[in-house]
């Protein structure tokens, strides 16, 4: 049980490519944390320095109260869970499990009772006499978070644990590392390239981008309020619609202008964004989450925003429906978004002609059809707004 | 079944179109079944003449020097002189074959497991450990391949006898301390594994460098230095590697003349056998016949190395290491 603690952490190469920059991080004892962001964005580099695998450029790196920065990895008293397992092939499971304990020198009788427990707790004990290359793929993986519990470490490191999966049972052993953490009560710091492990499984999620750190908190506050448009863009999925919308004050009243009309800004959100005032006569980010746009067909007490496009793809997930429409609206297009984007040329062409898709997750009594124009009713009172330039959320 | 399926990929496009399916599929039959007899043409090859000497190792010297071997399909007479003059010292002032058996054994197992322990540690440290230089020591290393060994055989020979001394001003440094190991074992295996050193930190070196990084960084964590992960990670994952480099690096001294000829060869009692087979045909090649059976007596033990070694070629040794 430790605090892992990072303070200024930077890790240049010496290619002299700046992988981490000036990276402040504190990880309250028992905490599970997820470091998450696009692939190069230097999370497993963080989780390899806090490993000692990687050298500290500069910055204090603190495990419980002692500095660790000079320390190596044996006496971190950490225990890391890799990518693709890296078991030791020529042991049995049990050998694999038991070997820090062998190294550390601990009597027998603690090893094997140690293991049992281990083995018992991941339910590996019928393959404890297998090597790995009999073992599926789940089991692997559960060898290999057997070989970091046995060790009761002050902290637990994961690189990616689940990306090697498939998908069914990427879902099962998701619940499998997350209760085994709330039982154990262990520190962890999880890396996964996967916002939805990050949303499900971390009491906080920090979101990293470039070898930056740009928001860390809890899973409902990074979605309810995205820091900045790269979080807002990265977090959720399907990802939340951004457009590039003017900002008009008509009386006392902001609205903001799309192509395709115009949408009022609700009295509550000014109130909570007093800062957007200072925009009325510019140009805002304006994000809408594809949940928070609704079939005005079902339920009632809608209020008064709309959106019209035409349906050009409809996706089925039986107990909702993805509704992709194409809509008289530029897309943002900043650096946060296009690094979000899967398809940076599609964005880009799309905002040259000012038109972008939005996604709408809807009802499935939904009776929208591909190809014909349908009217959304926009929940303007969760609007999300950005500065276009710096990409920061606006407030205040 | 090999050979069906890559010529399937290779047939010449230069089948003419238009024939029938039949006379296609008959020529593709015909051509796939070139590889595998050319294998058994070559195997055929390989193997008479040591089907050969066999024979002509169980047949009379009268027989082998007048008939061919072949012979003994329609004359079948067998006898074990041959093996009995090998063994016999009648008439010579050398000691019996299996005195010249354990002085080559005296070679060969320093010469074979020094240099595969000494190679090990090197091309671990070569590909897992960090120190100024590496770059260049390696390269250094491999390019003592292209040593010849005959151009060395003169200095080995006064450094062996004499020692090495680096006179300055009056002042005698001494290198290589006087050992007079000429005309003994010393000298032989010293040398081989000297001359063996380079190409197995080469080929372990290849084989050590492609195990996975990751099972190394989880060792590390586990809290093993590097002793601990050279021993219970790099020794037992290499397996393959080492038996194959053990195996020629046997069969290499074992088979050496020329080295043993060089160093021992005034010393006839400390002859390996490869000196004794030379002298054993007698001067002008006139006991050539004995050299048949000598050379089967020869052959017996590297054959059980071989096939001693051979089942450590495990494939698969990695198998469920890492994933991808």
């Amino acid at each position: 049980m430790a605090a892992v603690v990072l303070e200024q952490l930077n890790k240049i190469y010496p290619n002299s490519s700046h992988a981490i920059i000036d990276l402040d991080l504190d990880i309250i004892d028992g905490e599970f944390l997820v470091l998450v962001g696009p692939s190069g964005c230097g999370k497993s580099t963080a989780l390899r320095m806090i490993a000692g695998l990687e050298d500290i450029s500069s910055g204090v790196l603190r495990i419980g109260d002692r500095v660790v920065n000079d320390l190596a990895p044996k006496d971190r008293d950490i225990a890391m869970v890799f990518q693709n397992y890296a078991l030791y092939p020529h042991m049995t499971v049990a050998q694999n499990i038991a070997f820090a304990l062998k190294l550390a020198g601990r009597p027998k009788a603690e090893i094997n009772e140690r293991v049992q427990h281990a083995a018992q707790t991941l339910q590996l004990e019928p393959w404890l006499d297998r090597k790995p290359g009999q073992l599926s793929g789940g089991q692997r993986q559960r060898v290999a978070m057997g070989r970091a519990i046995v060790r009761d470490p002050a902290v637990f490191l994961m690189d990616e644990p689940l990306s090697n999966l498939d998908a069914k049972l990427r879902v099962q052993m998701r619940a499998v590392v997350a209760r085994l953490q709330r039982d154990l009560k262990t520190t962890t710091v999880y890396v996964t390239h996967d916002q939805v492990e990050a949303m499900t499984m971390g009491d906080r999620v920090a979101v990293l981008r470039d070898g930056r750190l740009l928001q860390v908190d809890a899973p409902e506050t990074l979605y309810e309020r995205p820091a900045d448009l790269f979080v807002a863009a990265f977090i959720g999925s399907p990802a939340m619609n951004l457009l590039d919308v003017g900002l008009e004050q008509n009386g006392d009243q902001l609205e903001a202008v799309l192509n395709a009309g115009r949408l009022i800004v609700p009295p509550a959100v000014l109130a909570a964004r007093p800062g957007l005032l200072a925009y009325a006569g510019g140009r805002v980010v304006v994000g809408i989450r594809p949940e928070h746009l609704h079939d005005p067909a079902i339920g009632s007490d809608h209020g008064p925003a709309r959106i019209r496009g035409v349906v050009e793809l409809r996706e089925s997930l039986g107990a909702v429906i993805d509704l992709h429409l194409r809509v008289h609206a530029k897309p943002a297009v900043t650096t946060e978004t296009r690094q979000a984007a899967g398809d940076i040329e599609l964005l880009e062409r799309q905002a040259q002609v000012g038109e972008s898709v939005v996604v709408a997750t809807v009802d499935s009594r939904s009776k929208a059809r591909v190809g014909e124009t349908v009217e959304l009713v926009v929940d303007t009172e969760r609007a999300h707004f950005f500065d276009p330039e710096t990409g920061q959320a606006i407030w205040d | 079944m090999t050979a069906e399926t890559t010529t399937t990929t290779t047939l010449p496009r230069s089948v003419p179109t238009g024939i029938s399916l039949g006379l296609g599929a008959r020529i593709h039959r015909r051509l796939a079944a070139v590889p595998t007899a050319v294998l058994w043409l070559i195997v055929g090859l390989w193997t008479l003449p040591s089907l050969g000497m066999l024979v002509s190792s169980f047949r009379a010297e009268d027989a082998v020097k007048t008939t061919g071997w072949w012979t003994v399909v329609t004359d079948p007479k067998l006898t074990l002189d041959n093996y009995r003059a090998v063994f016999s010292t009648a008439g010579t002032d050398s000691p019996d074959m299996w005195r010249h058996f354990l002085n080559s054994l005296a070679i060969v197992i320093p010469a074979t497991i020094i240099p595969i322990a000494l190679a090990a540690f090197a091309a671990y440290a070569f590909a897992w450990m960090d120190f100024k230089g590496k770059t260049w020591l390696f390269v250094g290393v491999v390019a003592l391949m292209a040593v010849p060994i005959q151009m060395s055989l003169i200095p080995l020979l006064q450094l062996y006898t004499g020692g090495a001394h680096l006179t300055i001003g009056g002042q005698t440094l001494t290198l290589f301390p006087d050992l007079n190991l000429a005309g003994t074992p010393a000298a032989a295996w010293l040398t081989h594994i000297g001359f063996g050193l380079p190409l197995a930190i080469f080929l372990l070196h290849n084989y050590i460098s492609a195990l996975p990084r990751d099972i190394f960084e989880a060792a590390t964590i586990d809290g093993a230095d590097h002793m601990q992960i050279f021993r219970r990670l790099v020794i037992p994952l290499s397996v393959p590697a080492l038996a194959a480099f053990g195996i020629f690096q046997f069969l290499w001294v074992w088979n050496d003349y020329l080295v043993a000829l060089s160093f021992i060869g005034g010393a006839p009692d400390k002859a390996p056998m490869t000196i004794r087979l030379a002298t054993l045909s007698g001067g002008r090649g006139q006991d050539w016949h004995l050299l048949t059976a000598a050379a089967f007596v020869s052959i017996a033990l590297p054959l059980a190395v071989f096939f001693a070694l051979q089942r450590f070629f495990v494939r698969g040794l990695l198998a469920g290491s890492v994933k991808g």
